[in-house]
């Protein structure tokens, strides 16, 4: 059984932020586990830029990222493991993991579980017809193209308009594949505008808004697929079908944090993220047991994984050290128009606390109201809001004082 | 003219509108003054940065990423891909290794180390 | 090439039979049209072994049915395929249906169907707590079972090989001619074998290659069922296999846990065009989530990972067809296997063999056959010490490559290296699990065609997901 402070689970842009942070606020006995061969997880394959602005002062391409933090790490000597998938977790914080050299035992004072998130499958979408090659979760492209030089296919529809299947419409473009639609089923994008603009408008790549892939054909490879307008339930239209050659179908239909290790474990999980449930700090409903990043909360920009998984990481530290206390315990809960909120519960009313959530649909200029049992605690102002970006409100420790029962966060329509 | 347009510096995205007289324009929606830059930009002449891959020729199915070290015009995006693509490079190549000086006005640099 | 025995058919029944005959000094020759075997109706079924009450008593359904079951577990060992005793029940819902249960425990007496049971509605509960509260009662058969039909299918041609049964993939009959006692197959590439018995185990096309072989008189209705794979985390709302009724909606939809941890519920009954009809339809996967949500409503459909159709090969009459040709000397039909078919494989390839031996077959053992089969993914079932000793001997043990699953690499090459060697995508997903756990392939997806264009020796651009026609690139980006 190897011993160590720290344990973080995943090298990707949150485990390795954690790292750095934990190490800095003076926990140097921290190891990373990473089941690729290299540090720096999805970021690898997402070679087109926009990272960075926010964190690093400078527009990078994801590998650029990457390399940015994974140089951080080894500045410090944190130790790494790669090629090391952990196939289970204990309440007790013991990690299973195994590699080449064999089956590896830790006992960890503190656990952080970055492990990121998966893309939603086909068969999660329940589409009808044939099962031919050429489907592809947009990622597992991405892989194919961009780390490994394989075209997946010549003509394209992609189904979801995530920023992922956004991003590789241009992708396939650029090497001259033809995309000939994007469909999503929501009335909006849940993609990021900029990748609106640079993947599909410079493309004259057409977006279908309420729009889905009803079925699919072709025995061997996929020969076509039917699409359909949807009513406001989302069930397609009767007589709106219409058929569309292809031979590459991608999907951007959402991505799932992958806490399997986490229910392992028996921490809870929040349906409405499908990330544990955690307070300020991120830390899970066992203590010292800590998550950060897309396995928390599925976010749209890496700056804000690594500032999340920072926190996580300096958390995890004070834990290690033992001054991590909890002044008290306040759940959180999501009012109208907001579909979740991330913290799941507050413990501190010493420092200021930041509430991470999402919307439930598009709206224009709203007021998002912070309030108790009793009273509102803060309000905050934005000129719009859409699901596909992730709000970030702040409460102030003098907020937090005196708080009555749960902390809601709702939202007012302003025009 | 007038266009309207999405900006992209960052994530806000700010609707703005832009109106062309000769080669003066006027923007408004813009909430900072690179939105301005931007519609002035992508009125006049819209530049992007190029990402895309070039193969390693001494390892198993692996492309390394590059960009171009700065934005070029938007029409010429393929080209540089195109011209990119009968390109190869040997590895251990690093971040930030120039490939070559001059595509379309811009060097092309790496942006993944493979050892 | 020159065999004793040409199998035609590399599904269940085919590939039972092939393992049955290699037991004897027989040179045997299995054909398959696919790239892959277990394409048809044994890679899409419901994997169920049937407890016997059902069969008309007298059909030779009946006595292969109360012959085939305990084979089948013996064979399920020996090939160290996954497969559980967990039983089944069959669940009322009226008054008129605790009748049917009733005629269904007479007729399996009558069957010899041992362990049936009729429970009340309660009694039920307490053994599935997610069954509905409309239940009223149930026939519980104890004997009955769950098996994955590919995995046995795939065991079963491999310890065949093993013992000398050779294995043709892409030998799509075309032409079957027989003269001086032997006949002659010829394949769509114009590939030929020459054999003194011809066994016909093609399942949906059983009639048409008995036509080409000169002697039909039987017609193959394909009926598709439709099912859904839930995940792992809906695996416990049956821990039976639960039927309802048969009515006029079909034998039943059934709710039952797989051998893996998932939750299958389906089929529906659809006659189809041809046995190449695997569509799935909006309005068929609706129609088993209804009905399904009617033996236990608490099931997620959310938590679907996958949808798939089979289709059966029926006959009108509906019984089995296992019988040496009056025309042709030396034929002999294994046509019309559908459920339950796959319970009975080892019983119909044993009365196959008997069949064969009445025509003339001469059987003698060999003296030495090893009816054992190792399971190419038995890491995964060992102890934490074990593994480390697995990983130091082969580190490829250690790589995981597919994480849902957790298949190792390990694992993956036994698939390929082992018989019958996996050719295409689809065919590591059927022997391994890699690419059917949640994420669909894909994470794994791209590893898996690097082992196998590593391993078969071909570019990444000639892997297939299941052979030809389905590359699953269109080309290296040069």
């Amino acid at each position: 059984m190897l011993e160590h402070d720290i344990v973080v689970i995943g090298g990707g842009p949150a485990g390795m932020a954690a790292a750095v942070a934990a190490y800095d606020a003076g926990c140097t006995d921290v190891v990373i586990l990473e089941r690729e061969a290299n540090l720096g997880g999805i970021l690898m394959q997402c070679i087109h830029n926009g990272f960075g602005l926010h964190k690093l002062g400078s527009e990078l391409t994801g590998p650029e990222y990457a390399e940015a933090y994974a140089q951080m790490v080894t500045q410090r000597n944190i130790q790494v493991y790669t090629e090391t998938m952990v196939t289970g977790i204990t309440p007790e914080k013991i990690i299973t993991a195994q590699n080449c050299g064999g089956i590896l035992k830790l006992r960890a004072k503190a656990i952080v579980l970055s492990m990121g998130c998966r893309e939603r499958s086909r068969g999660a979408l329940n589409i009808c017809g044939t099962r031919p090659a050429g489907i592809y979760s947009a990622g597992t492209a991405q892989k194919l193209m961009n780390c490994m030089g394989y075209q997946v296919g010549k003509k394209v529809v992609i189904l979801g308009s995530g920023d992922i299947g956004l991003i590789m419409a241009r992708r396939m473009s650029m090497e001259g594949a033809k995309v000939e639609a994007v469909c999503e089923v929501m009335p909006y994008s849940g993609g990021l505008t900029r990748n609106i603009v640079q993947c599909l408008e410079d493309f004259g790549i057409p977006l279908y808004l309420g729009t889905t892939v009803v079925r699919i054909h072709g025995q061997k490879r996929l020969e076509g697929v039917t699409i359909a307008q949807v009513d406001g339930s989302r069930n397609p239209i009767p007589g709106t079908e219409r058929f569309i050659p292809c031979d590459t179908l991608l999907l951007s239909v959402g991505l799932i944090p992958e806490n399997e290790l986490t229910r392992m474990a028996g921490i809870a999980i929040d349906p409405a993220t499908n990330g544990a449930r955690v307070d300020e700090n991120c830390q899970t409903g066992i203590p010292g047991i800590f998550a950060c990043g897309n396995v928390l909360q599925v976010h749209d920009l890496v700056d804000y994984v690594s500032e999340e998984a920072e926190h996580a990481g300096e958390a995890a530290a004070r834990f290690v050290r033992r001054q991590l206390r909890e002044a008290f315990s306040r759940s959180t809960a999501a009012g109208f128009g907001v579909r979740y909120v991330v913290p799941q519960h507050i413990t501190t009313d010493e420092e200021d606390v930041s509430l991470f959530l999402r919307v439930t649909e598009p709206f224009g200029k709203v007021k998002f109201v912070i309030a108790d049992d009793e009273r509102i605690l803060a309000e905050c102002k934005r000129l719009k809001a859409a699901p596909g970006e992730m709000e970030k409100l702040t409460l102030k420790a003098e907020q937090l004082k005196n708080v009555q029962g749960p902390i809601t966060v709702s939202l007012e329509v302003l025009e | 003219m007038k266009r309207n347009m999405t900006c992209i510096i960052c994530p806000k995205g700010c609707l703005l509108m832009a109106e062309i007289c000769d080669d003066a324009v006027s923007v408004t929606g813009n909430s900072c003054p690179k939105g301005r830059e931007y519609a002035i930009s992508e009125c006049l002449h819209p530049m992007r940065t190029v990402t895309t891959v070039v193969r390693v020729v001494n390892r198993t199915d692996t492309m390394v990423s590059v960009k171009t070290a700065r934005p070029v015009p938007k029409e010429k995006m393929v080209q540089v891909v195109a011209a990119l693509r009968s390109m190869r490079v040997k590895a251990p190549v690093a971040v930030g290794d120039v490939l070559c000086e001059n595509i379309c006005g811009s060097a092309i640099v790496v942006t993944k180390t493979v050892l | 090439m020159e065999f004793d025995v040409i199998i035609i058919g590399a599904g269940v029944t085919g590939g039972m039979l092939a393992r049955e005959l290699s037991r004897y000094q027989l040179s045997v020759c299995l054909l398959e049209k696919e790239n892959d075997i277990a394409m048809g109706a044994s890679r899409a079924n419901s994997g169920i072994i049937h407890g016997g009450y059902d069969p008309i008593p007298g059909t030779m359904k009946a006595k292969m049915n109360s012959r085939g079951v305990e084979l089948l577990f013996e064979a399920a060992a020996q090939l160290h395929v996954p497969h559980e005793r967990n039983g089944s029940m069959v669940c009322a819902f009226s008054a008129e249906e605790e009748s049917t249960l009733e005629e269904l425990y007479e007729q399996g007496l009558e069957n010899g169907t041992p362990g049936m049971q009729l429970l009340s509605g309660d009694e039920a509960r307490v053994l599935e707590p997610y069954l509905s509260e409309k239940v009223t009662k149930v026939l519980r058969i104890t004997n009955a079972g769950i098996i994955s039909p590919y995995e046995l299918t795939v065991a079963a041609v491999g310890n065949a090989m093993d013992n000398g049964v050779q294995l043709l993939c892409n030998f799509e009959v075309k032409g079957i001619s027989k003269k001086d006692n032997h006949f002659t197959v010829t394949a769509k590439t114009g590939e030929r074998v020459r054999g003194r018995f011809l066994v016909n185990c093609a399942g949906g096309y059983s009639d048409k290659i008995a036509a080409l072989a000169g002697d039909c008189d039987f017609e193959i209705i394909p009926r598709a069922g439709e099912y859904m794979l839930l995940d792992k985390s809906e695996g416990l709302r049956a821990r039976h296999t639960l039927f309802q009724c048969p009515g006029i909606e079909g034998k039943g939809i059934l709710v039952a846990p797989t051998v893996h941890g998932n939750l299958l519920v389906g089929p529906n009954a659809v006659r189809v065009e041809t046995p190449a009809s695997t569509e799935t339809t909006s309005e068929g996967l609706s129609l088993v989530k209804r009905l399904s949500a009617k033996t236990v409503p608490s099931v997620d459909y959310r938590q679907v990972i996958t949808s798939f159709t089979g289709v059966r090969a029926s006959v009108k009459g509906g019984d089995f067809i296992l019988r040496l040709s009056e025309k042709v000397p030396g034929l002999l039909h294994a046509a019309a296997i559908d459920s339950p078919g796959l319970t009975c494989c080892v019983a119909i390839a044993k009365h196959l063999t008997v069949l064969l031996e009445q025509a003339g077959l001469a059987l003698a053992e060999k003296e030495k056959w090893n009816g054992i089969r190792e399971d190419p993914c038995t890491f995964r079932t060992l102890s934490d010490d074990e593994k480390d000793a697995y990983i130091k001997a082969d580190p490829a043990y250690g790589r995981i490559v597919c994480r849902c699953e957790g298949v190792s690499e390990g694992e993956i090459l036994n698939a390929i290296r082992m018989n019958p060697g996996a050719r295409d995508v689809d065919g590591v997903k059927r022997r391994t699990r890699s690419g059917m756990g949640r994420c669909q392939g894909g994470f794994c997806g791209p590893y898996i065609m690097q082992l196998l264009s590593r391993e078969l020796g071909i570019p990444m651009e000639q892997i297939t997901k299941s052979g030809e026609g389905s590359p699953m690139l269109t080309g290296r980006m040069e």
